[in-house]
């Protein structure tokens, strides 16, 4: 431990990720990189090959060799088969009906996972097809839903558009999202005495995973510890998704009472755990000549799947995003939760926020077009009343106050430095004069509202122990899945005790320390957790204190943690000598922290409230060109800036900017999910499906933070990022719009994901009428 | 008499006589030696997390190349040095390797699974091109996929490690000479076999006493028979070890590539037909798979989207079949018979492909069509030869890949273009008959108009490319 009077890690200091030496080096101890306890068995699961279908009967008696320790199904499981996240509908395994092509209906634990994978596959399953739907507009005419139909209104919609002076409408198909996070789904259950399990698990949600393994078993949440070091990437996808792999685990751990591994491979994955949830939108608009919304319908059609999983919740937030940055004045937001026969989409970076969000930038798109107007000029005077400036534009659609609107400043600060205006120009001039290539740009607004939208959620807990020797023991409900959340509470008790960050060690995510998280998710990691590790800091420093005013007779005030040491007084005591010492007169040092967000109120009923504590802003411009004879296009350049207040690590926020960026430009153009006509899935390996590599970032990549503190009181003024950038790459969609107007006098019709094939179409369309 | 395997891992004999020659290496790494540094993200050759590198004597130097452990059986090493994540500390003397330390300073992790990946891939691109562009490194990294950092961070990482990075891959290949073999290897375990003869004699003879026996070369497909299709492999007899196979030679104006020759291996002489060419090189696959890769498997697995097919069927590629009784030439379009069925008969192998020199009259181009630029199977892929006396077509000799069951040429284009002035008119007729020559599918790659449509688009950017030079045609590069 050393006493430098330089201290690193603070909070703002752009260190590198704590564990990237680690990273680097290979030495990250991921799930499956745990030493395997002795006699851990391997588990497979078999997927149902039928999108809809009866079980008429399940066969296992081929199943067993040597080595095959268990074959379990819906009728071994002791507990209760379902491991849905909020309402029910999640079964474990299918009982007598499958519901999507994928869906698990039954587990091997072997010696080796090819011995289970053989096992599982003698099974012999006799299935009756049914009619499965397959698309949102059928399951709309069965009226098959996941959740109730739900609205969101001010004003009046319809006579807001019928007085307007021009009107139009539209649809929009939004295809979904594959996580892809590189280390797919895993878990390794080890029974413990008394029946109880632990469990390792890559999950963002180890109190759920701990609460559903103890369902599925019988058990107490008692009984049941679950422990995260870190994952792989996540992005939503392990935040409900991975109890099921935990449970599969736990249930072949239970019965054959041996370590059992689940890890799924690729293709498994894929084709077995939920994706961002594909969506069709339908729109009305009415607006002024200057393009000024004054009457807004929109309807949203979520594909759920087979089951309600988050997806209530996730289409809430495409509603609540409906508006990104404008006001909408009188507007009728309405959506459908369709329950289809395909796997259950779940949370995916955004929640449904970048649906929603795409599908009011698409219509404004629309309206600039129509209006022959730069888009840029009809989404400023659609732009919600500026902080600090507020009058009668600040309502959004479900009753909340915008109150710290800074996008008009970060709008004139990117138009500016991302030189907008002349790009334009020189855009026009290379339109002219080049027939098979054409370039577009578009400058797109990110409003992002902050908080679990369920209340309850919005808590967190964090448990620090100082050692007698000073070194710091930090523990707390977020998991690590990249993003740095580690690093950052890290940053936050470092400041918090004013000691180096090496001083601080970073612990697995475990149940047994911090209980009943909510899952990382949301970008609330660090605004929660931050906040609870801060409080557990500051009650361990507040008993230092008590002590030392006691032990060395001073004022409390005057009792300082400086750089160099603890002031007290006159003298400068060490910090580990301080700890030491309260240590000797019996001074607890360890605490918990507990932190609530504040001011969050939402009236289910009215559709009102204030879901969001605040709003984290930022806008992007991209510039691309296409090839008019093959519909291909390539990334010029993009311009990013970004609100994240004050950042707790710069370095950290500007790569999950730019990943999300990325990750959003995957979702709009190369990343096709494609089901086949029976519903199964096609696309569930990179081979077939895919993400953006480093050639399809932009060529110019400019990013930037700005610099402005979070209104609302977070921790050190700081605000949240994991979700908002991802809506950044709507910019780059309405580029390639942009771009295809470019080519002809027709209709610009454009969905999402944008490929090579889509892009043509487009512009086949666009000239059909030229 | 069964041999065993002897290989050199991070600088240490290891001899391996008990495991399935169809164990990957990866499985090898993180099961049998616990270096879980390399990770598994596809078992498919396409994410790039398995990133080793491989150093292979060559000419009494050692070469190293990045390959995808996940599709690479295990004995395949045999006489080869395995580098992994593990070993770049050892090599710096115990601190971080210049490329990771470069990562750690550019913040190019963030949930850090696919970062030794990139790190190996990087290693290797440093240890051949010491000064890379930008292009070389994005080339070197097609095969890695990264979900976290948005790559910014990875690629300054790569330009920052390229300016310092001083540490080299061991040079001395004392040890690796040692373990040569001059006879056929024979491996065997639990009734799996596995033979690496070393000469095409050999091959001839072992190709003729197992007809059932599947020929491995780079591994890139054969690898996936087993990681995806969980097939049993009984016995396998590898073209990797035969020096004969891995000849490239220039004679007579003609190209001859051994059929064992690595896609990277051929690169340069291929890309020398022209810029088009090695543009599609460039999109073949990834920088790990053509390492492993080869010119003879990927004909000889008769894959309707083999991107080496069209460019070579139009340059009028002959392909040499060898076996215990003789060799016999055929033209490269005529061995793909239909979906699945190839003119190979039972004893026989590709020991060679000849493609003809590109005479001056000769207008070509080749180009590919998929999702995305790096590392896709093609939608389309497809390959002009035009054969010019002054503005009249002499002849000519088209091909696509993705439009049908197999490579094919367009006969129904070909012969409307023959003996036809090359003008925008002709082009534009010639499209039409793109439709009478093929019946794509749908898949999800594409849909079958978008393959038409586009196919037809492709050849009408062939005009462009070939009439009006001046015309901007390329998204990528100086165009924009």
């Amino acid at each position: 431990m050393t006493d430098k009077t330089v201290i690193k890690g603070g909070v703002g200091e752009a260190i590198p990720h704590d564990s990237a030496t680690l990273h680097v080096s290979g030495e990250a101890v991921y799930t499956d990189d745990i030493r395997e306890p002795q006699g851990c068995l391997h588990a497979y699961v078999l997927q149902s090959s039928y999108a809809h279908a009866r079980i008429r009967k399940i066969d296992i008696s081929e199943c067993y060799s040597d080595g095959v320790h268990a074959v379990i199904t819906a009728a071994d499981i002791p507990g209760i088969n379902d491991v849905a996240p909020v309402f029910s509908g999640d079964p474990v395994f299918a009982e007598d009906e499958v519901f999507y092509a994928g869906q698990a209906v039954l587990a091997v634990a072997a010696t080796t996972r090819e011995l289970a994978r053989k096992a599982a596959h003698k099974a012999v399953i006799e299935y009756e097809e049914l009619p499965a739907l397959l698309n949102v507009r059928d399951a709309i005419k069965a009226q098959s839903f996941v959740g109730e139909t739900c609205t969101m209104q001010i004003g009046d919609s319809t006579a807001g558009i019928e007085k307007a002076a021009h009107r139009l409408q539209g649809e929009l198909e939004i295809g979904g999202q594959d996580h892809f996070y590189l280390e797919g789904q895993i878990a390794m259950a080890t029974p413990q005495e008394s029946g109880d399990m632990h469990c390792w698990s890559s999950t963002q949600h180890p109190s759920e995973v701990q609460h559903l393994i103890a369902r599925v078993l019988g058990l107490s949440d008692h009984a049941v510890t679950v422990d995260v070091r870190r994952m792989g990437g996540a992005f939503g996808g392990k935040e409900s998704q991975a109890s099921l792999i935990a449970c599969i685990a736990a249930l072949l751990a239970s019965k054959t009472g041996s370590p059992v591994k689940l890890r799924l491979d690729r293709d498994d994955d894929m084709t077995l755990t939920g994706k961002r949830h594909p969506f069709h939108a339908a729109w009305k608009v009415g607006f002024d000549e200057q393009g000024r919304i004054e009457g807004i319908e929109i309807d949203l059609a979520a594909n759920c799947g087979m089951s309600a999983d988050l997806s209530n919740a996730v289409v809430d937030r495409a509603m609540f995003h409906s508006d990104n940055a404008y006001y909408l004045g009188n507007a009728r937001i309405t959506a459908y939760r369709c329950k289809t026969n395909m796997v259950s989409h779940t949370a995916f970076r955004g929640f449904g926020g970048p649906q929603g969000l795409l599908v009011i930038e698409n219509i404004i798109d629309e309206i600039a077009r129509y209006l022959g107007k730069d888009p840029l000029a009809v989404r400023k005077i659609n732009l919600y009343d500026a902080a600090g400036a507020l009058e009668n534009r600040c309502t959004t659609h479900y009753g909340m106050t915008v109150e710290d609107n800074i996008l008009p400043d970060i709008l004139a600060r990117l138009e500016a430095t991302g030189e907008y205006a002349r790009r334009i120009e020189d855009i026009r001039t290379f339109n002219d004069r080049n027939r098979i290539l054409k370039k577009g740009i578009a400058l797109t607004p990110v409003k992002f509202g902050i908080s679990f939208t369920l209340k309850m959620l919005n808590q967190a807990g964090a448990l620090i122990h100082v050692y007698k020797d000073g070194s710091i023991h930090l523990n707390h409900g977020g998991t690590e899945m990249g993003q740095g959340l580690h690093t950052k509470v890290a940053q936050v008790v470092a400041a918090e005790f004013n000691v180096d960050i090496s001083r601080v060690k970073i612990t697995a995510t475990s149940t047994g320390k911090v209980p009943n998280t909510s899952a990382t998710a949301a970008s609330s990691g660090s605004d929660l957790n931050g906040k609870a590790a801060q409080a557990a800091a500051r009650i361990i420093k507040e008993r230092l204190v008590d002590f030392a005013a006691r032990h060395f007779d001073v004022e409390k005030d005057a009792i300082r943690f400086e750089k160099e040491g603890v002031r007290i007084g006159s003298q400068l005591v060490n910090f580990a000598e301080l700890v030491s010492h309260a240590y000797e007169n019996r001074v607890s040092l360890s605490s918990t922290g507990y932190y609530r967000t504040p001011k969050l109120h939402w009236d289910k009923e009215a559709a009102k409230g204030r879901p969001f504590f605040y709003f984290a802003y930022g806008a992007a411009i991209s510039e691309v060109i296409i090839d008019t004879l093959t519909g291909e296009y390539n990334i010029l350049r993009t311009d990013i800036l970004h609100d994240v207040g004050n950042s707790l690590n710069p370095a950290i926020d500007i790569g999950q900017i730019e990943g999300g960026f990325v990750q959003g430009t995957g979702w709009l153009t190369s990343e096709e999910l494609y089901w086949d006509e029976k519903g199964v899935l096609k696309t569930h390996a990179p081979s077939t499906y895919k993400i953006p590599t480093s050639r399809d970032i932009p060529d110019d990549f400019r990013v930037a933070l700005f610099d402005r503190e979070n209104q609302e009181n977070t921790v050190y003024r700081s605000k949240a990022v994991g979700e908002p950038p991802l809506m950044l790459s709507v910019s780059v969609f309405l580029a390639i719009k942009d771009a295809i107007a470019a080519t002809g006098k027709g209709p610009i019709v454009l969905n999402a994901p944008a490929t090579p094939e889509e892009v043509l179409r487009a512009i086949t369309k666009a000239r059909s009428a030229s | 008499m069964a041999d065993t395997i002897r290989f050199i891992l991070n600088g240490k004999l290891r001899e391996v006589a008990d495991l399935s020659p169809t164990t990957t290496v990866l499985q090898y790494l993180r099961t049998v030696e616990h270096l879980t540094g390399t990770k598994e993200g596809c078992a498919e050759g396409d994410c790039g997390a398995c990133t080793v590198i491989v150093g292979t004597l060559a000419n009494g130097a050692i070469r190293y190349h990045t390959v995808n452990s996940c599709i690479m059986f295990l004995p395949v090493l045999d006489g080869k040095h395995l580098i992994t994540v593990e070993y770049l500390k050892v090599l710096a003397g115990g601190s971080l390797h210049p490329v990771q330390q470069a990562m750690v300073d550019c913040h190019g992790s963030q949930c850090g699974f696919c970062t030794p990946g990139f790190v190996m891939s990087l290693v290797g691109l440093l240890e051949n091109t010491p000064v890379p562009s930008k292009e070389d490194i994005q080339d070197s990294l097609a095969g890695n996929l990264c979900r976290c950092t948005g790559y910014r961070p990875i690629l300054d990482a790569a330009s920052i490690a390229a300016r310092k990075g001083k540490v080299h891959l061991p040079s001395d290949a004392q040890l690796l000479r040692s373990l040569q073999r001059d006879a056929l290897l024979t491996y065997e375990v639990q009734g799996q076999k596995y033979f690496a003869p070393r000469t095409a004699d050999e091959l001839a003879g072992l190709v003729t006493e197992n007809p059932e026996a599947i020929l491995l070369a780079g591994g890139t497909d054969v690898g996936l028979w087993v990681t995806k299709q969980h097939k049993l492999l009984m016995t396998l007899i590898y073209t990797g070890a035969i020096a004969e196979l891995h000849e490239i030679n220039e004679t007579d104006g003609n190209l001859e590539i051994g059929a064992a020759v690595s896609y990277t291996q051929a690169f340069e002489k291929l890309a020398a037909y022209d810029e088009s060419m090695e543009v599609l090189l460039q999109r073949f696959a990834s920088t790990q798979i053509r390492n492993s890769g080869t010119v003879g498997g990927n004909i000889a697995n008769g894959s309707p989207i083999g991107d080496g097919m069209p460019p070579l069927i139009a340059l009028g590629a002959k392909l040499v079949l060898r076996s215990a009784a003789g060799v016999r030439m055929i033209a490269l379009e005529d061995y793909f018979i239909s979906y699945g069925k190839q003119d190979r008969m039972p004893g026989e192998f590709i020991e060679k492909i000849i493609v003809p020199g590109k005479a001056a009259n000769v207008l070509f181009k080749t180009y590919k069509l998929s999702k995305r630029f790096d590392q896709d199977i093609s939608a389309v892929c497809s390959a002009f030869a035009l054969t010019m006396d002054g503005k009249t077509i002499k002849s000519a000799r088209i091909a696509f890949g993705g439009m049908a069951a197999t490579p094919k040429r367009a006969l129904n284009v070909e012969k409307y273009l023959t003996g036809r002035q090359w003008t925008d008119e002709t082009v534009r007729e010639a499209m039409q008959f793109l439709a009478q020559d093929y019946t794509p599918i749908k898949d999800m790659r594409a849909s079958a108009e978008y393959r038409m449509v586009s196919a037809q688009n492709l050849l009408y950017r062939f005009y462009i490319e070939t009439s009006e030079p001046g015309t901007k045609l390329r998204i990528y590069g100086n165009d924009g």
